[in-house]
């Protein structure tokens, strides 16, 4: 089998496509390649969807928990207390034994598959993470610039929308940016917790594994998945960076983010 | 445990789970938290120490010495975590055989690598073959410490490294003042004061070496996430005394609780600690 053959074969095998069989002996440098970066295909959708979605519900639970009213602002403390107090490791496995017993009492059977229950999971966390940054933020937001609102006569929801959010988003940036590392670094996790991969659809390190596991050479795969990793890394940073640009724009140096890795969660 | 537990198909509710939560595989689950504890408590000054290292030789001006600092911190990042977990185990594990295999075996003539084996003299074995089950464990906890260390010896050298950038310039420049060498220079001015600067990324640390021990698991010792799965499956009539159906969501919980406890309590503490460490130093915080 030549190369081009083999990514053919193997280059949508995460999601059901081409071959059926994995390879399961002369492993090639090809195969390792097309094969983790097949699986790549689920830690993006996983880190992409995770992140837009959890970017919405993190700005409301954000400014839920610095509501005046105890009634709004406790539950997203517990909010935000559970899902970043508790490892998303163990968040994962509880959740998947839920959706098996909603699915065992006949409800939404379709969230014990990996594709919506750790998006779910995924969602939230990064939800609760982001809310905590977005709400530092939202604390350091100037005085004077809320006051030269007040002195425009904007109130209200016009008044968050024109100068409090943009000016929470350009100074939460940084922050969040290495959160989004670490969202998609976290998605790593999800075919090694309690979700199951079916017919051997994984993510990227799913398959390193599997090569791992065959080879007994820990050396070939996990470099592998090191660099798409490293890749993905990069292109976040660099979307991210844009975004930067473009909330700092009014500003004459545009502040650097700083790429501080904080692993695991 | 209890007297009354000889036939649990007999027993109420209540006595049932006091039962139940006794039997020696339950028991087996409560010591297995302390095996999370004895890996934390192991694996927390490892690294510290690990990490200090690599913070001196990541400041070295050897230069190779330097790069090889730099290196081991900048090797962490960018790259998922449970990767690392998964590829040290593997890695140290074949590294110590094939040490081993060099000093124990000169003569063997056989290649180590053979097609997808690895095969090392059977004396270089590790844990020997005829080894009891305790070793494995031991050398399987022992592995686990070991990457945990590396891993998080990496992030806690780059913390110490920037904590030690952030001594205010006048202090070692009042230390070169006084004739102290650099080492002198180091380990009285430096070290002393550096942890100040250092706890916020140490606290940090120490929740995250915290919200990592589940991946205990995934190493293959025997931890609560281990006995949690084990013990909540389906327990059939068949093949145990205390039948139930899934109780793994239960189980699960309960893991959830301790380490929501366990997190608030560390916070706490750090906080303390914090408000201790900054007293009499010239910053906003101390007073």
């Amino acid at each position: 089998m030549t190369c081009w053959e083999t990514v053919q074969a193997y280059a949508f095998r995460s999601i059901g496509y081409g071959e059926r069989l994995l390879p399961r002996e002369d492993f090639t440098l090809c195969q390792h390649f097309t094969l983790i970066g097949s699986g790549m295909i689920w830690n993006v959708y996983f880190g992409v969807l995770a992140l837009l979605a959890g970017f919405f519900l993190a700005n409301a639970v954000a400014l839920a928990k610095a509501s005046r009213h105890a009634w709004v602002s406790k539950p997203a403390d517990w909010f935000i207390l559970i899902f970043r107090g508790s490892p998303l490791f163990i968040q994962f496995f509880l959740a998947y034994f839920l959706f098996l017993e909603l699915k065992q009492a006949g409800y939404l059977p379709w969230l014990t598959s990996a594709w919506a229950g750790a998006l779910i999971v995924l969602f939230l966390n990064t939800a609760a993470y982001s809310a905590e940054i977005f709400y530092g933020a939202y604390q350091s937001v100037p005085r004077g610039e809320i006051e030269a609102a007040d002195a425009y006569g904007m109130t209200g929801w016009k008044r968050f929308r024109r100068i409090i959010w943009p000016t929470q988003m350009r100074l939460a940036w940084p922050a969040y940016t290495n959160e989004a590392i670490f969202l998609f670094h976290a998605t790593a996790l999800v075919f090694f917790s309690g979700f199951p991969a079916s017919r051997q659809q994984g993510d990227a390190l799913y398959y390193a594994n599997y090569f791992a596991d065959k080879t007994f050479n820990p050396f070939v795969p996990y470099p592998i998945l090191a660099f798409y990793f490293i890749l993905l890394t990069l292109v976040v940073i660099g979307l991210f960076g844009l975004a930067n640009r473009r909330l700092n724009r009014h500003l004459p140096v545009v502040p650097k983010i700083r790429y501080r890795p904080q692993i695991l969660r | 445990m209890f007297s009354f537990c000889t036939d649990p198909s007999t027993l109420e509710t209540a006595q049932w789970f006091a039962c139940y939560l006794t039997t020696g595989k339950h028991q087996l689950f409560y010591w297995s938290f302390l095996t999370v504890l004895a890996l934390l408590a192991i694996t927390a000054p490892t690294a510290l120490a690990f990490g200090f290292g690599g913070a001196i030789a990541a400041r070295s001006n050897i230069p190779p010495v330097a790069w090889f600092g730099k290196g081991y911190i900048a090797i962490v990042r960018g790259v998922p975590d449970i990767a690392f977990f998964l590829f040290f185990v593997i890695a140290l594990d074949q590294g110590f055989e094939w040490l081993r295999h060099q000093m124990l075996c000169p003569d063997w003539s056989e290649p180590i690598r053979q097609g997808n084996d690895f095969l090392v003299c059977p004396s270089a074995k590790l844990p020997l073959s005829n080894a009891p089950q305790w070793i494995h464990e031991v050398y399987g906890f022992f592995l686990a410490v070991l990457t945990f260390a590396i891993v998080f010896g990496a992030f806690a050298a780059n913390v110490l490294f920037g904590a030690m950038r952030a001594i205010p310039r006048g202090q070692l420049e009042a230390a070169e003042s006084y004739g102290m060498t650099p080492r002198q220079t180091f380990w009285r001015i430096i070290v002393p004061q550096m942890w100040v600067y250092a706890l916020p990324g140490l606290s940090n640390l120490w929740m995250v070496l915290i919200k990592a021990t589940p991946l205990l698991f995934l190493l293959g010792v025997e931890d609560i996430v281990y006995w949690a799965r084990e013990l909540g499956g389906t327990a059939l009539e068949r093949f145990s005394d205390y039948p139930h159906p899934d109780w793994r969501l239960w189980y699960f919980l309960a893991l959830l609780i301790f380490y929501l406890a366990f997190t608030r309590v560390s916070e706490a503490v750090l906080r303390r600690i914090n408000a201790r460490l900054t007293r009499g130093q010239a910053t906003i915080g101390g007073t």
